[in-house]
């Protein structure tokens, strides 16, 4: 050993990517995660009030599945946000960052009850719904596919495009809103009229309709020609357009599916669930369904327990803030920001080792 | 096979301490009904960085302490958006409480709802305009008159030009008597709101003129600067809001331009330019609900707070006060109380040039939008508009000469 001491001093610690991880390990990490999340937010929980963390988790598991409406509506809730996940993933999986989840959702919705507004008792409530229908898948694929005409032809930043149509959105909302509540208090009262009939109970509908909808993603993706069309695409556009994908085609095309299923949940919010719509109809699920994709890797299947955990955790910590009487918002927002957090780290550990220095060479240099 | 049997050991071990914990957060389900004690929630659309439910939140914790309830027997759930979500919540909260209340023009729709499905709970929502019409026993609505509120914080706006830009006389030019108003929507409650506040300024200066300006949002920061930013860019001398964020004191404090604000005191953050506030206080209702749920009692169905009630507030001074201000609001409330002033005394301002004989207003709120209630009243040598005495929620939407409402 020629080399001075300094140069051969290894760093504390290193980061090393892994070749391959074992199913159980990765499964541990994100156990790890959790549960290293969850109690890290209950600390803090803890430590703003005068609860203990037992109250935390208890009210983490009441919140989620306390009762029988609250197990029904987790369903219902991880099924929008499932749903609004599968509007996003055909774009993601050609790395087509669509980040107007929330915008093409909440046109379909405003498209909807534009139908219930105007044709409500003056048209039977069937054809409405079917005009619903329509309409909805319309917008939200025109809204889509806007972006993707631009990045198609301009190659214009679709990321920053779709997120600035969210704002656009919201501004038609809201303008609706103006028009059409004659009293101006900017409050749509649900209207009667266009509301799709409950199955079996009020929740059931969109979980049905969303897990039929992931499982023809599912095929859709994984065996038709465009399914591997958009994988090609996404892998390299050089490579598609090389063995004669039309990359501009494909482009449109998929973002064209992505926004008439964002309408989709636009559709059932606005006539099976609010009945009423405000600039926030679309709950942020454009962008909490980034998060269900990204987890399970663009699997539609592994992303229905990541939409379900994402709703689990959330829905829980409604009920933490009401237990732990977090009125404040920026508590309330660390605490939910923890676990998320935790959670999102979990690729990083799975991709990624971090190796030590070890304790042996040490030894040798003495 | 090793490492798997170690996964598992640490799985199982993590899982168990989980469900330690679990078992030991839950308590005894089964408690003997005690008739007298009660448990109240609240339905909040923000939290408390909303000065608009800051004002409900520090309301209710304080009116649960006054008629003691512990903070076991009372619960606050914020960011319930205007949706099916508050009625999912309502519904929630009805199985375990006794009284359910919500803070948001929106939420009313869904709390009459789950006043329906649960007819033994008692639902109190405040600001709405459904409860006398609706006819469901345990549904109530709640406001207060707080355009009294708004009209002395008007006066003591009106000081405050006085003081900055009034002569020997004290009269002020035209250009240096216009004010700001950013309003949210252009509502029945907010135009009653900034009119009072307009006819308290006129108290004081005779020929102020006011410009109002929307944002179409109960709550949005970056608009509520932004319109207060462009009224004081169009030449406004004072501003004031209907709006829930810190976005207008905040901008007046940066231009430094007296501001009078809603809902409590922005002295902290804007000392240099907060004249005074004017606020609901809604601790008297949340005890009248709870005391009526308490004894036994029916909670009217819709319920009027005034300053009688100590349900309508002015908060101190602040320090850009003009002086003789507080001797000036003294007066004022003398005479509102004894009802010697009247806000909207039809002999103080004019519309379309004409003064106000005849005001009918849309109180049954049934959807159609026709008005069919007169409000204007005569009481001794007084015509006014008798704002919150048929419905607690204001009706008063016309606008006066004087303010200019600009809805772009």
């Amino acid at each position: 050993m020629k080399k001075n001491k300094n140069t051969l001093k290894e760093p504390f610690v290193r980061i090393v990517k892994r070749d391959t991880i074992k199913i159980q390990y990765k499964i541990l990490i994100y156990a790890i995660a959790i549960v290293g999340g969850l109690l890290l937010s209950g600390l803090i929980s803890v430590l703003f009030s005068e609860k203990g963390l037992g109250d935390f988790f208890q009210s983490v598991y009441a919140g989620a599945l306390g009762s029988e409406r609250k197990f029904w509506l987790l369903l219902q809730n991880t099924a929008l946000l499932l749903g609004t996940s599968m509007a996003l993933l055909p774009a993601f999986k050609m790395k087509f960052w669509n980040l107007g989840g929330n915008g093409q959702v909440l046109v379909g919705c405003l498209a909807a009850i534009a139908c219930m507004f105007y044709l409500g008792g003056k048209v039977p409530d069937s054809i409405i719904i079917l005009l619903m229908f329509v309409t909805s898948v319309a917008a939200g694929a025109i809204w889509a596919t806007i972006p993707a005409i631009f990045k198609a032809k301009f190659n214009t930043n679709e990321s920053l495009f779709t997120l600035m149509m969210n704002y656009i959105a919201q501004g038609l909302v809201s303008l609706c809103i103006t028009i059409w509540v004659k009293s101006g208090s900017g409050v749509l009262v649900p209207i009667a009229h266009g509301n799709i009939p409950d199955i079996g109970n009020k929740y059931l509908l969109p979980i049905i309709l969303f897990v039929v909808i992931t499982v023809l993603m599912y095929i859709y993706l994984r065996f038709s020609k465009h399914g591997y069309e958009i994988s090609v695409v996404g892998e390299s556009v050089n490579t598609a357009k090389y063995v004669g994908i039309k990359v501009d085609k494909v482009i449109v095309r998929t973002m064209l599916l992505s926004g008439a299923i964002a309408g989709i949940v636009g559709f059932v919010l606005a006539g099976s669930i609010n009945h009423t719509i405000s600039t926030t109809s679309a709950n942020n699920m454009g962008f909490t369904g980034i998060m269900v994709t990204w987890l399970a890797a663009f699997n539609p299947l592994i992303m229905i327990l990541t939409s379900f955990f994402i709703t689990f955790i959330s829905n829980g910590m409604v009920e933490v803030r009401k237990t732990f009487m977090f009125t404040n918002d920026s508590i309330s927002n660390i605490v939910v920001g923890i676990v998320y957090f935790a959670i999102i780290v979990c690729p990083f550990f799975i991709n990624y080792k971090l190796v030590f220095r070890k304790h042996e060479k040490e030894e040798i240099k003495k | 096979m090793k490492n798997l049997k170690k996964i598992l050991a640490v799985v199982l071990s993590v899982l168990m301490i989980v469900t330690i914990f679990a078992a030991c957060g839950k308590k005894d389900d089964v408690k003997e009904p005690d008739k007298k004690s009660v448990k109240a929630a609240l339905i909040c659309l923000h939290g408390d960085s909303s000065t608009y439910d800051k004002n409900f939140i520090d309301a209710f914790k304080a009116a649960c302490a006054n008629k003691g309830l512990t903070v076991d027997d009372y619960t606050i759930v914020t960011d319930i958006p205007e949706g099916t979500a508050c009625y999912d919540q309502a519904a929630d909260l009805a199985e375990t409480y006794d009284i359910v209340f919500a803070d948001s023009f929106g939420h009313e729709a869904h709390m009459l709802k789950a006043a329906k499905e649960f007819p033994d709970v008692q639902f109190c929502h405040a600001t709405g305009t459904q409860a006398h019409t609706a006819g469901v026993a345990n549904y109530h609505n709640a406001f207060a008159s707080i355009y009294e509120g708004r009209y002395l914080a008007g006066v003591a706006a009106g000081m405050k030009l006085v003081e900055l830009y009034g002569d020997a006389e004290g009269k002020v030019s035209d250009a240096n008597a216009k004010i700001g108003y950013v309003g949210a929507w252009p509502y029945a409650e907010v135009i009653s709101g900034y009119t009072s506040f307009y006819l308290g300024v006129k108290s004081v200066v005779e020929n102020a003129t006011m410009e109002v300006r929307y944002t179409n949002s109960w709550y949005d920061e970056a608009a509520e600067k932004t319109t207060a930013l462009a009224l004081i860019d169009n030449g406004c001398k004072l501003i004031s809001q209907h709006a829930d964020s810190w976005g207008a004191p905040t901008a007046c404090e940066e231009r430094n331009i007296p501001n009078v604000s809603y809902n409590g005191s922005t002295a902290e953050k804007c000392p240099n330019t907060f004249i005074i506030a004017s606020k609901i206080n809604w601790a008297p209702y949340f005890e009248y609900a709870i005391d009526c749920v308490q004894n036994g009692k029916t909670i009217d169905a819709d319920w009027t707070g005034t300053i009688a009630t100590g349900s309508v507030e002015i908060t101190a001074l602040g320090t850009a006060a003009a002086k003789g201000t507080q001797e000036k609001l003294d007066a004022t409330i003398a005479g509102l109380k004894d009802g010697s002033i009247k806000v909207f005394d039809c002999s103080t301002f004019t519309v379309e040039g004409k003064a106000l004989t005849s005001f009918v207003a849309d109180v049954d709120d049934a959807g159609d939008f026709v008005p069919e209630t007169e409000v204007v009243e005569k009481a001794g040598d007084i015509t006014f508009v008798n704002e919150s005495a048929k419905r607690s929620a204001p009706y008063f939407n016309v606008i006066i000469d004087g303010i200019t409402a600009i809805t772009k």
